[in-house]
C-alpha cells in the first residue's frame, strides 16, 4: 500500500504534531477549515483532533456534494424514479439522502428502479444493455467527479446511445469559498484545501482568498498529509496558496480534464442547501449536449421543496456552528433517520460528529 | 406506511431495531431473549444447541467460495461459537426456474465438501422451484444442531481487562463477493475466509477455561459484533487500530471505495473475549489451526466507556466505533 502506509507512519505523525504544538503561538486562536468532507472524515477516523494544542479550532466546510446537493434535485430524481421504463443510477451515498418527502432508497423499497454504480460510464454501459429503457444518472459532485461524467456524456454522443442522460448537480468549489470569506460570522484564519478538487483546477481560481488574508495549504487526505497541511498553515506569516499535496498535483492541474468539463458544462448560478444561490458555482449541461441532458429531456415536474425548519444543516456547511448545536442532532436526526444531508452523507459533518465522536 | 428497505438486513442497527421491535416481542421467551447465535436449551438429558440462518449470496460462486459451501460453514459456525459441537444439519433450497442443472449440482457439491470438512451430516432437506424472477438464482436455508460440550460462554462472564482475540484477517468475504457482484478487479486479489471454525474453537476451548464469549463477525463485521457484546454492559472495549489484521487487498478496496473495514461481512472468523491470564496461550493454539495463522489479540475490555467501542487509532488518536448504521455504500470521492 504504498503512498498509504507511509502517510499514517506513527512516528512521522507524532513528529509533525510535536512541531505544530512548538509552531502555535500559546496566546492566540487558530481556526482553519478544512473545505473538503473526505478530509473532515479523515480527522475524524484517525482521531487527529486529539493530537492537535487545543488553540487549533478545525472547522468543517462545505466539500460534501451530497451535503450541499438541494432537496429539489433529489426530489427530481425520485418524480423521475416513478416513470415507467426508467432507471435512476447514482453514486451510493446519495441513495439515502432525504429530499422533501421520501429518499431513493425508500422509493426502491417502493418499487422504483433505482441503482448504484461507481461511475457515469457505468450508467452510459446500462444504457446499452437496456435499449428498452431510459438510463438517469444523477450527476453529483465537485471537480472531482464532473470531469468523468462529461466524458460520459461525450462518449454516449459518440457512441449514438439515445437512452442516457444525466440530471446534473454539479459544483465547483472556488465561488463557495468566496461566499465564506464575506459571512461575517465566520472568522477563518486558512484553509485546508481539497487535494482531488485542485488536482483538476490547480491552484490559480484559489489565489484571491491569500488577497483576503486567508492562508491557504492544498491537501492530501491520510493523517500525515493532514498534519503537514496544518503546519504549514500554522507556520504560513504572509497568506499565500502553498501545496503539499506534491505528490498528486502540480500547480496546474489537469488541462485535460478541464477541456472535457469545459466542452459539455457551462457555469451557471447554483442552489447549494443551506447556503442558497451562489453564482457560477454550478455546473449546467450546454444546449449542444442537451439530449443527454434530463432536465430538457424529461422535464421532471415536482411539488414545492419543503426543508425541515429546525435543521441547521445550512449553518453546519458554513462552519458557522457544530453538529452538537443542533436542537435535531441525536434526538430526531441520526443516521437511521436523517433529517439534513450533513447526517445522511458519509462525508457529512453530523455524520462524522455522530458515527466517530458519538455526540 | 414503512417499507421494509435492504438496510433491515444489513445487520446494523436497523435490524436490531426490527428484531427487538417485532419478533422478539412477538415470540418472545426465555431462550430467544438470550440472543445467542444459537438456541441452546435441554432435550432430556442433553443440552444441545440449534440455529436456522439463510443464504441469498449473489453472485452465488465468489472466489474462495460458493453459495453451498457458505451456507454449511456458516451454520456450522454459529453453533460452534456457542460451544457446541456441530452434528446435523438441514439443507432447504429455493431455486430459480430456469437455472442450470449443473450449477445446482456445484452448489450441491460445494455443501457436501464443506460438510465433509466441518465433519457434519446434511440428514434432511428441501427443494422448492419459483417463477422466475421470484428469486435470484438460487437461495438456501440451513439449520443446525449440536450438542454443547462447553456451557460457559456467556456475556455476564465478560470481565474488564479480559483480551479480544481475532483468528484472522478481516472483511475478506465481503470484498471478494463485492469484487465480484460488480466485476471490480482489484490489483491484490481477495479470497473469501468462508471457513468451518469448529475445530479451531474445539482446540481453544481444549486448552483454557478462561474463554468467556464467542461470536462470528458475519453482516455488520467486527465494529457491530463488538457492539453488540457492549450493548446495555457495565463495561467497554477499547481496540487498537494496528493490531488489527487486514489484508493488503481488503485495505486497497476500502481505500478506494471509502469501506471501513471493520464493517466489512466474515464467514471464517470468530471474535473471541478470553482472560488476561489465559490470552496468549488461547492465541497460541488459535495459530496452531489452519484458520488461524493470523490470529491476533486485537484490544480488551474496559471499565471505561461502559457499552461502548473505543479504537485506538493507527495515528494516535482515539475515535467510537458505532453499530453499522444502514449498508455501507461507496463515497462519491
Amino acid at each position: 500500500m504504498k503512498y498509504i502506509d507511509e502517510f499514517r507512519n506513527k512516528k512521522l505523525i507524532d513528529k509533525v504534531a510535536s512541531e505544530i504544538r512548538r509552531s502555535v503561538e500559546v496566546n492566540r486562536q487558530y481556526n482553519f477549515m478544512e473545505v473538503c468532507g473526505t478530509h473532515t472524515v479523515s480527522i475524524f477516523r484517525f482521531g487527529l483532533k486529539d493530537l492537535l494544542p487545543d488553540n487549533i479550532n478545525l472547522i468543517s466546510g462545505p466539500g460534501c456534494p451530497v451535503c450541499v446537493t438541494p432537496n429539489e434535485f433529489i426530489d427530481k430524481a425520485i418524480a423521475l424514479s416513478a416513470r415507467k421504463n426508467m432507471i435512476i443510477t447514482t453514486f451510493g451515498d446519495m441513495l439515502k439522502v432525504p429530499g422533501s418527502y421520501s429518499s431513493l432508497e425508500k422509493e426502491r423499497a417502493r418499487g422504483a428502479d433505482v441503482r448504484m454504480v461507481y461511475s457515469g460510464i457505468d450508467a452510459l454501459d446500462l444504457a446499452k444493455k437496456n435499449p428498452g429503457k431510459e438510463i438517469v444518472f444523477l450527476g453529483v459532485g465537485f471537480e472531482t467527479t464532473a470531469p468523468t461524467v462529461a466524458q460520459s456524456i461525450i462518449a454516449a454522443r459518440k457512441n449514438k446511445v439515445k437512452n442516457f442522460s444525466v440530471l446534473c448537480g454539479h459544483k465547483t468549489m472556488p465561488e463557495a469559498l468566496k461566499t465564506l470569506t464575506e459571512d461575517p460570522r465566520l472568522n477563518i484564519d486558512g484553509f485546508l484545501l481539497p487535494g482531488h478538487v485542485s488536482v483538476i483546477i490547480g491552484i490559480t481560481p484559489y489565489l484571491f482568498l491569500p488577497r483576503r488574508n486567508k492562508r491557504c495549504v492544498v491537501a492530501g487526505f491520510e493523517p500525515l498529509d493532514i498534519l503537514q497541511a496544518i503546519l504549514m498553515l500554522v507556520k504560513q506569516r504572509t497568506p499565500k496558496v502553498e501545496i503539499q499535496y506534491t505528490r498528486m498535483m502540480n500547480k496546474n492541474g489537469n488541462a485535460l480534464a478541464r477541456e472535457s468539463m469545459k466542452k459539455v458544462f457551462e457555469e451557471y448560478p447554483s442552489v447549494w442547501r443551506g447556503i442558497g444561490a451562489i453564482k457560477k458555482s454550478g455546473l449546467k449541461i450546454r444546449k449542444e449536449f442537451s439530449d443527454f441532458d434530463t432536465d430538457k429531456k424529461f422535464i421532471p415536474k415536482i411539488s414545492k421543496p419543503k426543508e425541515n425548519r429546525a435543521c441547521i444543516c445550512g449553518d453546519v456547511i458554513k462552519g458557522v456552528k457544530a453538529p452538537p448545536e443542533c436542537k435535531l442532532f441525536g434526538k430526531l436526526c441520526d443516521p437511521e433517520h436523517p433529517v439534513g444531508a450533513c447526517m445522511v452523507s458519509s462525508e457529512g459533518t453530523c455524520a462524522a460528529y455522530y458515527k466517530y465522536a458519538g455526540r | 406506511m414503512e417499507k421494509i428497505t435492504l438496510a433491515h438486513g444489513s445487520g446494523g442497527t436497523l435490524m436490531h431495531k426490527l428484531i427487538d421491535s417485532l419478533f422478539m416481542k412477538e415470540f418472545d421467551n426465555a431462550i430467544l431473549r438470550r440472543k445467542k447465535d444459537s438456541a441452546v436449551f435441554d432435550i432430556g438429558r442433553s443440552k444441545v444447541a440449534f440455529t436456522t440462518d439463510s443464504y441469498v449470496v449473489s453472485p452465488i460462486f465468489f472466489p474462495g467460495g460458493d453459495i453451498g459451501r457458505l451456507a454449511v460453514y456458516g451454520t456450522v459456525n454459529d453453533l460452534a461459537v456457542c460451544g457446541a459441537r456441530p452434528l446435523y444439519l438441514s439443507l432447504a433450497l429455493i431455486i430459480e426456474e430456469g437455472l442450470d442443472r449443473n450449477i445446482l449440482e456445484k452448489i450441491v457439491s460445494g455443501a457436501k465438501d464443506a460438510a465433509k470438512r466441518a465433519r457434519v451430516t446434511i440428514v434432511t432437506g428441501d427443494t422448492k422451484v419459483v417463477e422466475r424472477g421470484s428469486c435470484d438464482k438460487i437461495f438456501i436455508n440451513t439449520s443446525g444442531v449440536g450438542e454443547i460440550y462447553y456451557d460457559g460462554l456467556s456475556l455476564d462472564e465478560i470481565r474488564p481487562g479480559d483480551a479480544i482475540i481475532v483468528n484472522g484477517s478481516i472483511g475478506e468475504h465481503a470484498i471478494s463477493v463485492m469484487a465480484s457482484r460488480e466485476s471490480i478487479d482489484f490489483k491484490t486479489k481477495v479470497k473469501s475466509d468462508s471457513s468451518a471454525l469448529n475445530a479451531l474453537i474445539a482446540r481453544a476451548l481444549a486448552i483454557s477455561k478462561g474463554i468467556r464469549f464467542m461470536r462470528d463477525p458475519t453482516r455488520g463485521g467486527v465494529a457491530t459484533t463488538l457492539n453488540e457484546m457492549v450493548e446495555r454492559r457495565s463495561f467497554g472495549v477499547a481496540i487498537d487500530e494496528k493490531a488489527i489484521p487486514v489484508s493488503a487487498g481488503v485495505r486497497e478496496a476500502c481505500e478506494l471505495l471509502g469501506f471501513d473495514p471493520l464493517y466489512l461481512a466474515c464467514e471464517g472468523r470468530v471474535i473471541m473475549v478470553v482472560s488476561k491470564k489465559d490470552a496468549c496461550k488461547v492465541l497460541g493454539a488459535v495459530r496452531k489451526d489452519v484458520n488461524g495463522k493470523k490470529a491476533a489479540i486485537i484490544g480488551e475490555v474496559t471499565r471505561e466507556n461502559k457499552g461502548k467501542v473505543l479504537l485506538r487509532t493507527s495515528a494516535g488518536g482515539k475515535r467510537l466505533v458505532g453499530m453499522l448504521s444502514g449498508e455501507q455504500l461507496p463515497r462519491i470521492c
